[in-house]
């Protein structure tokens, strides 16, 4: 299990992540979803080790960040926003290097290279330099190296930004596979329909605190199913009903141009915040 | 000890990856000094009883070493952490940064070394094979450690890459004319050469040109040399353990 405990960063004067609680059971798909500069990478960079605590503690599956720093990292996969590969290296070079730095045995590494490189089906370019791979590869590549050491939860920071539509797709796809492997993901998105397709429960981040935590079936439903849209004197407003009949009922009273759809997650977080997610 | 093995394997991979590129390239500079002041300006010329060439080889060697050991470093850890991001896979990995900044501090060393092999070779082409001792080795060896130590400090000081030219403008560029490299300290002011004994080039160039030096002398080397990398390994270990 991995538990934040009033997990807060400050950077002088602005506080970036302000007392978070948050537990993510084992073998549970979590997404942090917010806007850009809401502190989702913030977060992950902290659980990951690589922006030091302001206040407050990590434990991961018993162990604390705060004292045993060097356990907490061997549980930990990540998958940073950007690619971090060498460019210059091979990706069976760039898994080899991963491996020998997490200490592991050389017919294990040779092993798991090998099931990775399967597993996201890089196997026939294994021996191509990373700089030459496209961006949907270089994902890939950086999801086998975060899940080579085999280890407990896995960090995945925006994994699908800068995808196109169908690299997002697959990717979704092999985000699926390790969902039904049972590990422990943290996925930070500001994509609803991500959120929505993959994450078992959403915390909803605004202004570096929870605004809400549910499973995104459970989120809509506290704003009503069904959502009006409707555009006039030059701005669109939303209201939410429960059923489809009082969306009509209600859509019948307008002007101007109306759209009556299922709610998403955007939603939520449009009426839980006044902010658009994906904006 | 196995994080520091990956870290080597990787810089050889990147190395041979590299090898023509690095090769000419750390060649380029040194031929250009060796025609431009051997050849050319000190042709005919006698510094401390040697001809011009014996004397400049050495400084040659001596600043060379600094620069690629230096460069090699600095740009390394800064591409790594400001472009590449490579350097938060080492952030996030279990891996002590004690190790890290030894790992990378003997690679840029090994550059400079590297670099100093190729000048060998160059200048016995045309002034014949240079007498290296163990201990002209030994001051090579220890000149690479201490700039390439400073480069990965000045690597993770700076924010941006125009920071890097702060370096290169106010304690590289001085030190590869000012160290004794292309003419004797001797010539200098008296209040400056206070200032250069003190610098670690200085103690790079007499001790590659101290045959014959008493023995005395040769040991302040070593242990000028010796001191600032101790110094600056720690400094640059210290902050990698707090870079963000």
């Amino acid at each position: 299990m991995l538990s934040l405990i009033n997990l807060t960063k400050k950077y002088d004067s602005l506080t970036a992540v302000n007392g978070i609680n948050l537990d993510i059971e084992d073998g549970e798909f979590f997404g942090l979803l917010g806007p850009n500069g809401a502190g989702k990478t913030t977060t992950v960079r902290m659980i990951s080790t690589m922006t030091p605590i302001t206040s407050g503690d990590i434990i991961i599956n018993h162990e604390s960040m705060d004292r045993n720093r060097a356990a907490v990292k061997n549980k930990i996969g990540v998958v940073p926003q950007h690619n971090n590969l060498e460019n210059e290296m091979t990706a069976w070079e760039n898994l080899e290097v991963h491996g020998i730095i997490y200490n592991m045995p050389k017919a294990l590494r040779r092993k798991r290279i090998d099931e990775m490189l399967d597993f996201t089906e890089l196997t026939g370019r294994k021996n191509d330099l990373v700089g030459k791979y496209s961006g949907g590869m270089k994902r890939k590549l950086m999801i086998a190296r975060a899940l080579l050491h085999e280890p407990e939860i896995l960090l995945l920071d925006e994994p699908t930004v800068g995808l196109d539509a169908s690299a997002r797709r697959k990717m979704w796809d092999l985000l699926k596979n390790l969902k039904n492997d049972g590990l422990t993901v943290l996925l930070t998105t500001h994509y609803i329909e991500e959120a929505e397709v993959l994450c078992d429960r959403v915390g909803l981040i605004n202004g570096g605190t929870l605004a809400e935590l549910d499973s995104p079936q459970n989120l809509i439903k506290k704003v009503g199913k069904f959502t009006v849209e409707n555009f006039t004197n030059g701005e669109t407003k939303e209201e939410f009903f429960e059923t489809r009949g009082e969306a009509v009922a209600y859509a019948a009273k307008l002007e101007g141009s109306i759209n009556i759809r299922s709610s998403n997650l955007e939603d939520v977080f449009l009426k839980l915040t006044n902010r658009r997610v994906e904006s | 000890m196995s994080a520091l093995y990956g870290l080597l394997w990787q810089e050889y991979i990147l190395f041979k990856r590299k090898f023509w590129s690095t090769t000419i390239g750390a060649m380029v500079s040194p031929t250009l000094f060796l025609i431009a002041f051997g050849w050319g300006l000190g042709n005919g010329m006698q510094v401390e009883g040697r001809s011009y060439m014996e004397f400049v080889i050495p400084g040659i060697i001596a600043m060379n070493t600094m620069l690629v050991s230096f460069s090699n470093s600095s740009n390394s850890i800064h591409i790594a952490r400001i472009y590449y991001k490579t350097f938060e896979e080492y952030m996030v990995a279990p891996i002590n940064m004690l190790v890290f900044t030894l790992g990378k501090v003997m690679a840029g060393a090994f550059y400079g070394v590297y670099s100093a092999i190729l000048i060998l070779i160059l200048t016995s082409v045309f002034t014949g094979v240079h007498d290296v001792t163990p201990y002209f080795f030994v001051i090579t060896l220890l000149n690479c450690f201490v700039f390439s130590a400073g480069g990965f400090l000045a690597g993770l000081l700076i924010k941006s890459h125009g920071d890097m030219a702060k370096f290169s403008n106010f304690i590289i560029t001085p030190m590869s004319f000012l160290c004794g490299t292309f003419f004797s300290i001797e010539k200098m002011p008296k209040v400056l050469q206070c200032l250069i004994q003190i610098l670690p080039l200085t103690h790079a160039s007499l001790g590659l040109r101290s045959a014959g030096e008493e023995a005395a002398g040769m040991v302040l080397h070593i242990g000028v040399l010796v001191g600032y990398f101790v110094v600056l390994f720690i400094a640059a270990a210290r902050y990698c353990k707090t870079a963000e």
